[in-house]
């Protein structure tokens, strides 16, 4: 027994010592939990999906649909975006239809709703093919979800928000089939919904509590993006896996330079007529090399095997590969220079791929984050990375509407580059 | 006048409190083996490195055909061939001459005969598309060394070039040595090995505490450390009887029972004499040896050390 627990004591005094092995088995679980519960969980207080962005448009502008308006205002599971610009600026125009479609076509929002003309004054029918005033929902397909959580909070709030209209129409269909209501009857009713009105106007209105919907309001949904596409999330997982194998290839790549500096090589090297700027800019053009290839060959693969469209977006793909390689690239150097061993290259490496790829989307697309996780995801390049594809094979922009992330993603890279540069300097003389 | 080798005046340098270089002044001739002694942390490794202009001295000069370390015209005619094997172990022995041709500037057809010869020069012609870690110990060596010499150097480098290589193999390596002396090029060889000292340098530069504490010829370095005295044994094989003893004693000698240890500076002459008294004592001679002062011991005289302590 006492050899056994020698043995176990030996393994600890290891594990102490060995700093990457104590991140890898400590650190990265508790920042992998921390991440996944942010997005998941909230922080500390009672979990909550996230809300719903949405932009509403009012066509109708009835006193129904005002109410209406009202009542998906106050529904906690949307974010209702009525003015394109501040929201709280009185004077601020609103969205069309028009505006809202580009909206959500540009990926600023999942999903946007017109509540066309006459929908106040006939929110439902009762039968098929009644001629009342139809919800459209305009849905990016990229986020399944959304519009099947608006389509029932949007009967929901119907019920609770507009609850005399609905009964208007109820009675109208009663009156349609029954022969008609006495006029005595008419005015009892009149005064009822009066009563129901006051009770249910805006300033009272309160989050409806949860409760079936009936499918009494008609909805129709319309995808506006990717409604062609033949595999919806497949060019987002190619590029998002794509992002995160490249930094981890950069990086392991970029050890080369570690073991160079434990043999002696780099000594040797930097000794002949390579400087150290001309060294790591050479590795970087092989990086950025192998990363081109790589994102080539994956996103050819989903060409091949899973529908993504790579013939009609070369040059927009080989622009956002290009960026992306040198960042991730530049990345994979920076690590490499900072660490002092192999071993602490791959604990880092570990740590911050994993963690930038949660946050960034590449293992959960952010449009699924909460809002302030999808702007937190920002500080990565894996988001820039996605975006900038997502624009090019999924939203089908123009190519020059790839600029912020074009831009962003070269930054990165400049930046990286000449920070490893910097910390390199301990490699070149003592 | 064409500028020396490699000139080095007054060098300094400290790594914190610890002064690595202390004024480390020396020169190396054109066509020259200048070899480095001195114990570990004397100051040797920091010496080759800042010649190699992977160290930056905190003062002094020191200049490579006239050229700073870091000038592009002292690399292009420096070579270095570093004490660990510094090389791709995955890549060829080709592979890896293209590589160091290439970052001493070669290419082209000068590349490719360059790569050619070096093969051929350290006998890896009919292996050089294996993969270097491959090799044996001694072939590596020879590669390394190679690779510090594709360019074709003026003054080279050689950093403990044979250690942990086979008899057979450092003879090759003395060969290849005496090959590029034989082209003209000037060496700075360190070694922990006295004999490869005695044998393959011009002069000897001992190095410690960061100074230089002596340089010259083996011979010059025995003078003026040890005079030219040798050392005499004497076996009598039987006991020498006490008036013997007596005047062997008044000569400086140390006698034992039937030994004999006396060092003398003029040993013709003090033999003779000394073998008259044995002759006259009527006492036979069973054995003796002269021997030289050796580097070793100029090395124990002037550090106080072994070269390997």
């Amino acid at each position: 027994m006492s050899m056994i627990l020698a043995v176990a004591k030996n393994r600890l005094m290891n594990l102490r010592r060995d700093r990457a092995a104590f991140v890898l088995a400590f650190v990265l679980p508790v920042a992998f939990f921390s991440i996944f519960a942010g997005i998941f969980g909230g922080s500390g207080k009672a979990a909550s999906t996230r809300k719903v962005a949405v932009i509403v448009v009012d066509e109708d502008g009835s006193d129904g649909s005002r109410r209406f308006v009202a009542g998906l205002q106050a529904e906690a599971g949307l974010s209702v975006g009525l003015k394109p610009g501040d929201e709280k600026d009185p004077a601020g125009p609103l969205y069309s239809a028009a505006s809202a479609e580009a909206a959500v076509k540009k990926g600023e929002v999942p999903i946007a709703l017109i509540i066309p003309k006459g929908f106040g004054a006939n929110p439902i029918a009762f039968g098929p093919a009644a001629d009342r005033p139809k919800l459209s929902i305009l849905a990016d397909s990229a986020d399944p979800i959304a519009p099947q959580v608006l389509a029932g909070l949007v009967q929901r709030v119907a019920m609770t928000s507009m609850p005399s209209a609905l009964a208007r129409s109820g009675l109208a269909e009663v009156d349609k089939w029954s022969g008609g209501l006495t006029p005595e009857q008419n005015a009892r009713m009149e005064t009822a919904l009066g009563a129901l009105e006051k009770e249910t106007a805006p300033s009272a209105q309160t989050p409806a509590k949860a409760g079936g919907d009936g499918g009494l309001v008609a909805v129709a949904v319309r995808d506006v993006v990717g409604e062609k596409k033949k595999n919806p999330t497949v060019a987002f997982y190619a590029a998002g896996f794509g992002v995160m194998f490249l930094l981890f290839s950069a990086a392991g790549a970029g050890g080369a330079l570690i073991e160079e500096a434990e043999s002696g090589t780099l000594d040797r090297i930097l000794s002949t007529r390579v400087s150290m700027t001309r060294l790591l800019l050479g590795k970087l053009l092989y990086l950025t090399g192998i990363g081109v290839a790589q994102l080539t060959v994956m996103f050819t693969w989903g060409a091949l095997f899973f529908g993504v469209e790579l013939a009609s977006h070369i040059p927009g793909f080989l622009i956002m590969t290009i960026a992306t390689a040198i960042a991730c690239s530049a990345f994979g150097l920076l690590l490499a220079s900072i660490c002092r061993s192999r071993m602490q290259l791959v604990a880092l490496s570990n740590l911050s791929i994993l963690m930038m790829s949660a946050l960034g989307g590449s293992m959960f697309p952010r449009f699924l984050m909460p809002e302030k996780m999808q702007k937190f995801g920002l500080i990565t390049l894996n988001a820039w990375a996605i975006d900038g594809f997502q624009k090019i094979f999924w939203r089908e922009e123009p190519l020059w509407s790839i600029w912020p992330q074009v831009l962003v993603l070269a930054g990165l890279g400049v930046l990286f580059f000449v920070v490893a540069r910097r910390v390199a300097r301990r490699w070149e003389t003592s | 006048m064409p500028a020396a080798p490699l000139e080095v005046r007054n060098l300094s340098k400290s790594f914190g409190d610890r002064r690595a270089l202390d004024g480390v002044s020396l020169d190396l001739a054109p066509g020259e083996i200048l070899g480095l002694l001195g114990p570990n942390g004397a100051g040797k490794t920091t010496l080759v490195r800042s010649v190699a202009g992977r160290v930056q001295p905190d003062g002094g000069t020191l200049r490579i055909l006239g050229f700073e370390p870091a000038d592009d015209r002292a690399r292009a005619v420096r070579g270095w061939v570093p004490q660990e094997i510094a090389l791709y172990p995955l890549l060829s022995p080709r592979e890896n001459l293209w590589s160091f041709g290439r970052y001493q500037g070669l290419s082209g057809q000068g590349l490719l005969d360059g790569i050619r010869s070096s093969l051929d020069w350290i006998g890896l012609a009919d292996r050089a598309d294996e993969k270097t870690d491959k090799l044996s110990g001694g072939m590596k060596r020879r590669l390394n060394i190679a690779a510090g010499t594709i360019h074709d150097p003026r003054v080279l480098l050689l950093d403990e070039p044979t250690v942990g290589v086979d008899p057979q193999s450092r003879e090759r390596i003395y060969a290849m040595i005496g090959e590029l002396k034989g082209r003209g090029v000037s060496l700075l060889y360190t070694t922990h090995y006295m004999e490869e000292a005695e044998r393959l340098c011009d002069r000897i530069a001992i190095i410690d505490h960061g100074k230089i504490i002596a340089a010259g010829t083996k011979d010059e370095l025995v003078t003026r450390t040890l005079g030219n005295r040798e050392a005499l044994t004497i076996d009598a094989g039987a006991p020498i009887p006490a008036a013997l003893r007596e005047k062997l004693v008044e000569r400086g000698a140390a006698v034992d029972a039937t030994k004999v240890q006396l060092s003398v500076e003029n040993p013709a002459e003090q033999i003779r004499e000394i073998l008259g008294l044995f002759h006259s004592a009527g006492v036979p001679v069973r054995d003796l040896t002269l021997k030289s002062a050796t580097l070793e011991q100029v090395f124990l005289q002037l550090t106080g050390r072994e070269l390997r302590e």
